[in-house]
């Protein structure tokens, strides 16, 4: 039987939010297919086995930001999903001094004591800040931003309803906000924080898959939406999901499938079709053209508007927005397979550590000096570096008694001056190597494998301009009214039928599926009123 | 004096935290680290030991054992052949549940029942004249559950002759150098093991086992962790689902098998002609349809959960501590009609759940029912649905 060629709906790209949103649409009873360049479905969420019992996830490595709706409404956990706690925070430094923070508030408070009485009561000042900041944004987070050029009396109602609704937020907690949504992470921190190390741990936040670093404007807004997401409704935590990120994507292509969708491999998309203004359809690299009358775009916002269609289709202020957009991809992952857990000095014979985020970025001074090269297009010489050793966490991750281990990187730009990522890889992933020995002597002994991934290797396989993990800088201009264009912050595009549902939309990245979830809304909207 | 368990020095090691509960007048901890959630998903996703020595061991040998414990036991133990095991409850003479527990056959007149409270007396004065001895001997074996999805994997290592082994069966098997029955029994709706070990031998069983299972994330788990997934897995706790109908002081404290869902171990009623304390009054109640409650599961609505909390400006509390209380159930008229006495918010369902007690006529499933819960000393109703126990079945648990 020939493959069937026309659907209600098509959605390309199998990213975790293309599965979200094909998930939703399939569920209302329309006929979607997902399509996806990859042999595997995931986008950036994927986890592979790159050394034989080893399972990597090459790029995204943990789960917090995913909305709680999604997980109901398309009945995760009957398909697997599981996202695990990870029960410790560990940062140490390079002359074996550390902080580990775990799940006992008052064991915390006695760990920060040994570096400052003055930082383990402000841990809690902090942390009550931060919720309160959270709980206080995270309606206008979780719903579809007005749009701000509109003159439509009810856009315009709905701005004022969020004037209205920030007024009467508590001051202080309004103020909070606007300090994060506007200044540096250190701005804030060290209002709170008189160590180094609390610093620097809380700050590495504000900088992740950001060209900013932590005494940059900017930074904040990066930290705050870092903390937006939870693990079993506490704010700010994050999870590891059952066999990884790409555990997670196969939940979600499980649920989309139960619901009638229909995902196709291999099938990489040249074009969307147009007739007369509107979508038809799109147009396979092999030629083959598929109709559906809703097209979704779930890849970012300079291929959904530059590639995927003509941008001699589209009003000229967008194309020149959209080609402003700020791509400039800042992170890299080295993971490894590892012979056995490292051992950190002073700590021998223990694991317990390393069950959570491996945070090695012991200062303010640290990570800005690591952002110094990349302001002058160099990757950081010293940089930052997210650990994680999912194998204490999720025992499928790697055989009994070894261990895997991914590392984000920070920074790594997409532009290098002078040179490139395919000469620079190697010698890349041995400055990350030594950074780590650094901080675990004799970690170069236990390396079993290596896997070094450049922001140019994020944009050849996955697709993301410029390696930007989240489709796009999280920066003021380019966050809710603005994302990822004034006017065209609704999922909507001016060709009729075609949608956008990535990240590179409201909310933003982070493997968070309200962009995915949000586009399905109106575009079942759209089709009610059609009706 | 408290007693410790014969896996105490270990037990006594691995406890970072001092917490410590009394369990039949035993020390057995809490949480062993600082995170029970953690402990609780090692049940989930690795395996998890936990130190299940303090429950009460009846051995139960003669050549009338059978007889016997066919008259005693509701469940048919007929059925129950060498080499297996049942989980059952007694009953008093009005069929009400006298407690529930899991019985070993280890041959055809030797087997080894486990109770949460002290059963001698009632069962040696049910003995007569009958060729049966009944022998506690509670204090000279420890029981080690491993619970969770490698514990197959685990122990087969050590003593390969239990990789066979189904569901509620049993084999004799060696650890290191100790005799040990291990049974596909526990306590989590996991894949799940136990160890049943003389005294003298289970600090040496447990150094073989963690040998093996160290490298795969095994880590001891507490009590907190285990009345997680039991909640999970829809298994009731005396004390808290229900009360022996010995010590109970009225029948609102009471409970019949079929009231307490666990009608199942009845099913085979009409064609077992057995004698058992309780028949006659359970017959009464099939027959007169008497039974005042069903135990069912319920889920709350969590849109409704953040709902309420919102409303009041907190953070919707997402705990995974078990509630042993009672939260009252209520149907749309906000008349009562049932309580939840176990209550958690469970990591595998992603919502707060309970073993709920509900009248018959509001416990068909889906069944929209409202749960009253208190915010700030208020009083608030917040939507929840009649649910299928148990909320958490894998595959791999019978497979």
């Amino acid at each position: 039987m020939p493959a069937k060629k026309k659907f209600d709906a098509i959605v390309i790209g199998g990213g975790h939010n293309g599965l979200v949103n094909g998930a939703y649409l399939a569920k209302s009873g329309l006929s979607t297919l997902i399509l996806e360049r990859r042999h595997l479905v995931g986008g950036a969420a994927i986890t592979e086995e790159l050394h034989p019992g080893f399972s990597f996830t090459t790029f995204s490595y943990a789960l917090s930001l995913l909305r709680p709706e999604i997980i109901h409404e398309l009945e995760l956990t009957k398909h697997g999903f599981m996202p695990l706690l990870m029960p410790s925070t560990f940062a140490p430094t390079e002359d074996g001094d550390y902080i580990l923070l775990g799940q006992d508030k008052n064991e915390n408070h006695h760990e920060i004591s040994r570096h400052s009485p003055h930082d383990a009561d402000a841990y809690d000042a902090y942390g009550h800040m931060m919720e309160q900041v959270v709980h206080a944004i995270r309606p206008l987070m979780d719903s579809i931003p007005p749009d701000i050029t509109s003159k439509d009396p009810e856009e315009r109602a709905r701005m004022a309803a969020i004037g209205s609704y920030l007024a009467d937020l508590p001051p202080g907690v309004l103020h909070d906000m606007i300090r994060l949504m506007t200044g540096s992470a250190a701005d804030i921190l060290e209002d709170y924080f008189e160590s180094d190390l609390m610093q620097g741990l809380h700050a590495s936040s504000g900088i992740i898959g950001t060209k900013v670093g932590p005494r940059s404007q900017g930074s904040g807004l990066v930290l705050l939406y870092h903390s937006f997401g939870e693990h079993d409704g506490a704010y700010g935590a994050w999870a590891f999901h059952k066999g990884g990120n790409g555990g997670f994507t196969q939940v979600l292509a499980r649920a989309a499938e139960s619901f009638g969708a229909e995902i196709r491999l291999e099938s990489p998309v040249d074009h969307v079709v147009i007739k007369n203004g509107r979508a038809t359809g799109v147009m396979l690299d092999d030629g083959t053209e598929l109709e559906a009358k809703t097209v979704v775009s779930a890849v970012d916002p300079r291929r959904t508007f530059m590639q995927l269609v003509d941008p001699r289709e589209l009003p000229t202020d967008l194309v020149e927005n959209i080609r402003r957009f700020k791509f400039q991809g800042t992170s890299a992952k080295v993971n490894f397979a590892l012979d056995a857990n490292p051992t950190y000095p002073g700590l021998e014979g223990r694991s317990d550590q390393y069950r959570g985020f491996i945070n090695m970025g012991p200062s303010l001074d640290y990570l800005e000096r690591a952002f110094d090269d990349a302001k002058y297009g160099w990757y950081s010489q010293k940089p930052y570096i997210d650990g994680c050793i999912q194998s204490n966490v999720d025992p499928d991750m790697a055989p009994p008694g070894k261990a895997v281990m991914s590392c984000f990187i920070q920074y790594a730009p997409y532009h290098l001056k002078e040179s490139d990522w395919d000469s620079e890889r190697d010698r890349f992933g041995d400055v990350v190597q030594k950074t780590l020995e650094g901080f675990f002597p004799g970690f170069g002994d236990l390396v079993l494998h290596r896997e070094v991934v450049t922001p140019l290797d994020i944009e050849r396989v996955v697709g993301l301009t410029e390696g930007n993990i989240f489709a796009g800088e999280f920066l003021a201009p380019q966050m809710f009214f603005f994302r990822p264009a004034p006017g065209w912050n609704q999922y909507r595009t001016p060709i009729e039928g075609y949608y956008q549902c990535g990240s590179g939309t409201h909310p933003g990245g982070c493997v968070m599926g309200a962009p995915g979830r949000f586009a399905s809304q109106q575009i079942l909207g759209d089709l009610a009123k059609k009706k | 004096m408290i007693r410790e368990t014969p896996f105490h020095p270990r037990t006594s090691e691995a406890n970072k935290t001092g917490l410590w509960s009394h369990w039949s007048g035993y020390l057995a901890t809490d949480r062993y680290q600082m995170s029970d959630k953690f402990e609780y998903f090692a049940i989930r996703n690795s395996a998890a030991v936990i130190d299940t020595s303090p429950l009460y061991k009846y051995r139960i040998i003669g050549s009338d054992a059978e007889r016997f414990l066919a008259g005693v036991l509701a469940r048919d133990i007929r059925k129950c052949r060498p080499g297996q095991a049942h989980y059952t409850v007694w009953c008093d003479d009005e069929g009400w549940v006298v407690e529930d527990g899991v019985i070993l056959r280890h041959s055809d007149d030797e087997f080894l029942l486990t109770a949460a409270e002290p059963n001698m007396a009632y069962l040696q004065d049910l003995v007569g004249r009958m060729a049966v001895q009944i022998e506690d001997v509670s204090d000279d074996f420890g029981a080690l559950a491993l619970q969770g999805p490698y514990a197959r994997e685990i122990l087969k290592q050590l003593a390969p002759e239990m990789e066979e082994i189904g569901y509620f069966h049993l084999t004799p098997a060696k650890v290191g150098n100790a005799a040990v029955t291990i049974s596909r029994t526990g306590y989590t709706g996991d894949l799940g093991y136990e160890i049943w070990v003389e005294r003298d031998d289970a600090v040496g069983v447990w150094d073989t086992l963690f040998e093996v299972a160290a490298p795969y994330g095994v880590i001891p788990a507490g009590q907190t962790a285990l009345l997680i997934a039991r909640i999970e897995a829809g298994l009731v706790l005396i004390d808290v689902d229900f009360y022996s109908a010995r010590y109970a002081w009225n029948d609102d404290q009471r409970t019949t098998p079929h009231e307490l869902g666990l009608g199942w171990m009845l099913r085979d009623l009409p064609s077992d002609d057995r004698a058992f304390i309780g028949r006659r009054a359970i017959e009464r109640e099939l027959a007169d349809g008497t039974s005042r409650w069903k135990t069912v599961g319920i889920m709350v609505d969590y849109e409704d959960w953040n709902r309420v909390y919102n409303e009041r400006g907190v953070i919707p509390p997402k705990d995974h501590t078990p509630e042993h209380g009672g939260m009252m159930i209520y149907d749309e008229k906000l008349e009562r009609i049932g309580y939840t006495p176990s209550f958690v918010y469970s990591p595998m369902a992603q919502r707060h759940v309970g073993i709920a007690r509900i009248r018959p006529e509001h416990a068909a499933l889906g069944t929209d029912v409202s749960l009253e819960v208190t915010i700030d000393h208020r009083y608030d109703v917040v939507k929840a649905s009649v649910s299928r126990l148990p909320f958490f079945n894998p595959p791999r648990k019978t497979a």
